[in-house]
């Protein structure tokens, strides 16, 4: 099994990116791979199938290009997600209208059949049944089965060509580490792709050094690393309705918080 | 006659803070419901989870205690945690809601149905089309013990919110047990809407001509502690 890749550039970690590529996005709110999302922006790739908990606006700055930036700019053909549109009328957004007039196809999925469609991708499961969403319109057309008593319907698995991940803390044989709800999505999506690409927040430290116990990612299901450097971002500052972008060097955990 | 004083979101939160079950496992969605855990007793032993995988959060973090990897279902604001907390990822969040480990699971709504039905999840009643704003609600509803709403009265045009039947499509077909509005606290049980409670200088007269559906008054109505 080759070690994963170190790169130094996002460019280059996602510069054979191809069109027509599917790709799992993590986050809900911190554990977004902010800055590999950027070098997507930039490096053009177009016709994407996305995974994310949600489609998201378009960014203010080039920093935070984003998933709702590809939507508008039209090089997303699908989004699956479980958040496909505002949920106040006074905030629609233009990605919204995009699947609205079918110009971008969309998948809506409750979020925890979404988590478990890419858990049940990442471990071998095709398909499952779980009880959320019976007598909703999002069983509409999906096959319905008791048991015990009770109705299930059947979800599918997702498996992606790509992920893009974010980590606190990875060695150079891949293994990861997320910190508090930066977690979220990522272990599940790091199990669910061909080629799995992490950004992390700490400096990659050698093969050993992180204690094995502790590892939430095994590095076995990573191609590529690289650590943010200098100048990228860390964190959204969301303390203000505007995210503005928060750019910081060191370790953001405060002493005796590890 | 006592001026009528609408409840705040912060009132809300409180009334639906002071209905939960002491020892409770709890879900607070977005919006009035991630108010909830400040007003939280210690005593009451209640154990907050949230979506993202937060399992034994506290209240919302003040200013410089905030921790940009630390917050609730709303996924902006920051919440602290409690001694004894632990996060898991996204699948095992939901594998603990699908178990049925929530005894309560407080969600905003912009309708309720005496049937226990709600609708929370898409604004406008066009046909099925993917669109829509789930999150973990469809989840938590189908597997949770109980589901509380918190929600205005009325739209902002007026229109009533709790009816006889959603005409949003559903989030849920039953479970609301509890509904608290910025005029009344309405419990759902066997078909009907019990009227419990009362914002100052509301008649239950007045908060029946605000509702779309039938109102049973309880023998024990009264004005919200609040």
């Amino acid at each position: 099994m080759p070690r994963p890749r170190i790169y130094t550039s996002m460019d280059e970690a996602i510069a054979d990116f191809p069109d027509n590529a599917s790709l799992m996005i993590p986050g809900f709110g911190p554990g977004q791979p902010t800055n590999l999302m950027a070098a997507l922006w930039r490096q053009g790739a177009t016709g994407l199938t996305t995974i994310s908990n949600g489609v998201g606006f378009a960014a203010t700055t080039e920093e935070l290009r984003g998933l709702g930036d590809l939507v508008v700019a039209g090089r997303v053909k699908k989004v699956i997600a479980a958040f496909t549109a505002s949920t106040r009328p006074s905030r629609t957004g233009t990605a919204e209208e995009l699947i609205r007039s079918g110009q971008v196809e969309a998948e809506l999925s409750p979020q925890g059949t979404l988590a478990e469609r890419i858990r049940s991708g990442g471990a071998g499961i095709p398909a499952f049944f779980t009880p959320a969403g019976v007598g909703t319109e999002t069983a509409t057309g999906k096959e319905h089965r008791d048991f015990n008593g009770r109705t299930f319907i059947m979800e599918h698995g997702i498996f992606a060509d790509f992920a893009f991940i974010r980590a606190w803390k990875a060695d150079t044989a891949g293994n990861l580490i997320y910190r508090r709800a930066a977690r979220n999505f990522n272990p599940i999506m790091a199990m669910a792709a061909r080629t799995v690409v992490v950004e992390v927040e700490q400096p990659i430290v050698p093969a050993g050094e992180l204690d094995p116990d502790q590892i939430h990612t095994p590095g076995i299901y990573v191609q590529r690393l690289i650590h943010i450097p200098e100048g990228g971002v860390l964190h959204i500052d969301r303390a203000t309705a505007r995210a503005i972008l928060q750019v910081r060097y060191h370790d953001p955990v405060p002493e005796g918080q590890e | 006659m006592t001026e009528k004083q609408p409840l705040n979101r912060d009132q809300m939160a409180a009334i639906l803070a002071e209905h939960l079950p002491d020892g409770g496992i709890v879900n607070l969605g977005i919006g009035i419901p991630t108010g909830v855990s400040n007003f939280l007793r210690p005593e009451q032993e209640i154990v907050l989870t949230s979506e993202n995988g937060v399992i034994g959060y506290g209240r919302l973090a003040g200013a410089g205690e905030e921790d940009p990897d630390v917050v609730n279902a709303s996924a902006t604001q920051s919440v602290t945690l409690n001694p004894g907390a632990a996060i898991v990822h996204h699948a095992d969040s939901f594998a603990l809601i699908r178990r049925g480990m929530v005894d309560v699971t407080c969600l905003g709504a912009y309708e309720v149905a005496p049937d226990g039905s709600f609708a929370n999840w898409k604004t406008t009643n066009e046909e099925w089309n993917n669109l829509g704003g789930i999150g973990g609600a469809m989840d938590l509803a189908a597997c949770s013990k109980q589901i509380f709403l918190a929600l205005e009265h009325t739209t902002r045009d007026g229109e009533p919110r709790l009816v006889q039947k959603c005409a949003l499509p559903v989030t849920a077909p039953a479970g609301v047990t509890l509904v608290v509005t910025n005029i009344a606290v309405v419990a759902v049980r066997n078909g009907k809407f019990i009227l419990e409670q009362h914002a100052p200088g509301y008649t239950a007269e007045e908060i029946q001509a605000l509702s779309g559906a039938p109102l049973e008054v309880s023998p024990n109505f009264r004005q919200v502690s609040v």
